[in-house]
């Protein structure tokens, strides 16, 4: 039992991972980002291209897939979204539904659809601490989750920059009054979601396997933190992931995912606005 | 006379098709309080988000310290000094007081100076100062409009603008502020002071524009135009 509880909230790590963009863009831009998975799992193909061609470790893939995908966003942001947003909200929508088939079918193309999975040296070690293990990989995922969220809540409050995201997601009117160029702030919004995107694109592609049409597995558990925290709540997304992976692991590997989004569900009826919006 | 703070031209702004302002024009004297006074619907806001880049006009000129800035995007409209505190305070509801303080020395001018600033705001308004971790949400609206005040001279503008900075407010909180901005403008800065309220803005500032329907119908002096006179213009009687 406490080992199922352990790896549920390792497990819930690096869901809060997953959703941290998702939530993000929600809260800030108010959009919902139906490329959400798909910049994940292209994330983890990124990764893995750069491991077996370059050689390189899985995590110092990081070097390179972050700040590009930190690139993409922005560009995707600035160019389309931004555009496309003036609109009305729905047109934006639909265009993100677009991307990730986009995203979806290129990778399809690409890479076939055979499984992958990035080979680490660490992949079946493991910590014995008496009555439970901490397999190493886990760990290192669950770490990079917890640090990701905390580091992007404290950018959030400590920081011009994240004080000026803050403000445009409160009230977009007041934040251009203060000198804030809101279309270039929903640039950096994107830009820091795609970041994360593609931490959690190591982190999902190192302990399980993933196909071109993986993505939209982890939009739904995107959804379900997002909705259990409270859109565009940080911290909140970190507490959500860990509800979100418990539930799952306690459901066990048949039920797993039907308790979870029996908890969301529960959570849509008891607290729709979720565990930390105000 | 030396050269007005903000001289607005002939604007016209509209939403949609509805004509909001046909043709306003008006002038602020630099380190006056000029108050803009009409009814509802007359157009005093638009007009006010037009100076401030909030909405484009779709024509006339706006020029601040002598420099067109008509239909400059509000973000670079606040850097250069000027400032609106728009209507109904629009604070950061989810941010404590202190950072939506903070958040007004976002334009990079503002940020060197911004303890000092700080400081200035709460000797100001010094409630500001007990609640300052306070999210802005939990505030009362008295204290939302100072802190929407506090904010915007955080940005350090020359001319601040103050859209129905009284609207829904009891009397002794209107009358501290009023308190306050004279204090403000007294230290050197411009102000415009918008209002529906006739007697207190006439009282408050050194000349009136009164607008109807979209027009400036009336304007000099506050001394020299009666109160009668101001209220004919504004019921367009």
């Amino acid at each position: 039992m406490i080992q199922q509880i352990v790896n549920g909230i390792l497990l819930g790590g690096v869901y809060a991972l997953v959703g941290v963009g998702m939530s993000m863009i929600f809260g800030i831009v108010q959009l919902t980002n139906l490329a959400h998975g798909e910049f994940v799992i292209l994330s983890a193909y990124l990764s893995t291209v750069l491991c077996t061609n370059l050689g390189l470790h899985p995590l110092l893939t990081l070097i390179i897939t972050v700040p590009l995908m930190f690139v993409i966003g922005m560009v995707l942001q600035n160019l389309l979204i931004n555009r496309v947003m003036a609109r009305g909200s729905e047109p934006a929508l639909l265009v993100t539904f677009g991307l990730s088939i986009i995203i979806q079918n290129t990778l399809l193309l690409l890479f076939s659809a055979d499984a992958q999975r990035m080979v680490t040296s660490f992949q079946s070690l493991s910590v014995d601490l008496g009555p439970i293990k901490l397999p190493v990989l886990q760990l290192l995922v669950f770490g990079i989750g917890l640090v990701v969220v905390l580091l992007l809540d404290l950018f959030m409050k400590k920081t011009y920059l994240g004080q000026s995201i803050r403000a445009t997601s409160d009230d977009k009117t007041a934040a251009t009054l203060m000198g804030v160029n809101v279309k270039h702030t929903y640039g950096i919004a994107m830009g820091l979601a795609m970041g994360t995107a593609a931490l959690a694109g190591l982190c999902v592609g190192m302990p399980w396997t993933f196909y071109p049409t993986s993505g939209s597995q982890y939009l739904i558990i995107a959804f379900g933190v997002v909705v259990i925290g409270g859109m565009g709540s940080i911290k909140g997304t970190l507490v959500a992931g860990l509800v979100f992976g418990l539930a799952q692991v306690l459901g066990g590997t048949n039920y797993g995912m039907l308790v979870s989004y029996a908890v969301l569900l529960i959570m849509l009826i008891v607290r729709p606005q979720g565990l930390f919006s105000k | 006379m030396s050269e007005p703070i903000l001289k607005v031209e002939h604007i016209q702004a509209k939403y949609g098709d509805f004509l909001a302002v046909s043709d306003a024009s008006m002038e602020v004297p630099a380190q006056q309080v000029v108050s803009l006074i009409g009814a509802n619907g007359a157009g005093k806001s638009t007009m006010m988000d037009c100076v401030a880049g909030v909405h484009t006009p779709t024509s006339g000129k706006v020029f601040f310290k002598g420099e067109d800035i008509t239909g400059l995007p509000a973000h670079e409209i606040v850097t250069r000094g000027l400032c609106l505190v728009p209507q109904g305070s629009r604070c950061f509801v989810r941010m404590s007081v202190e950072d939506n303080l903070i958040m007004g020395s976002f334009p990079k001018a503002a940020r060197a100076h911004m303890k000092d600033s700080l400081d200035r705001v709460y000797e100001l308004f010094p409630v500001l100062k007990e609640k300052r971790n306070d999210a802005s949400g939990s505030l009362s609206g008295g204290q939302r409009q100072m802190v929407a005040i506090g904010r915007a001279l955080m940005t350090r503008p020359e001319l601040i603008l103050f859209d129905e900075i009284s609207l829904g407010l009891a009397p002794t909180i209107i009358k501290d502020i009023y308190a306050r901005i004279k204090q403000i403008n007294q230290e050197g800065m411009s102000v415009v002071l918008v209002e529906q309220d006739v007697k207190r803005s006439r009282k408050a500032s050194e000349s009136c524009f009164v607008m109807l329907k979209g027009r400036v119908v009336l304007s000099g002096p506050s001394q020299e135009l009666s109160e009668e006179a101001i209220k004919n213009a504004y019921f367009g009687i």
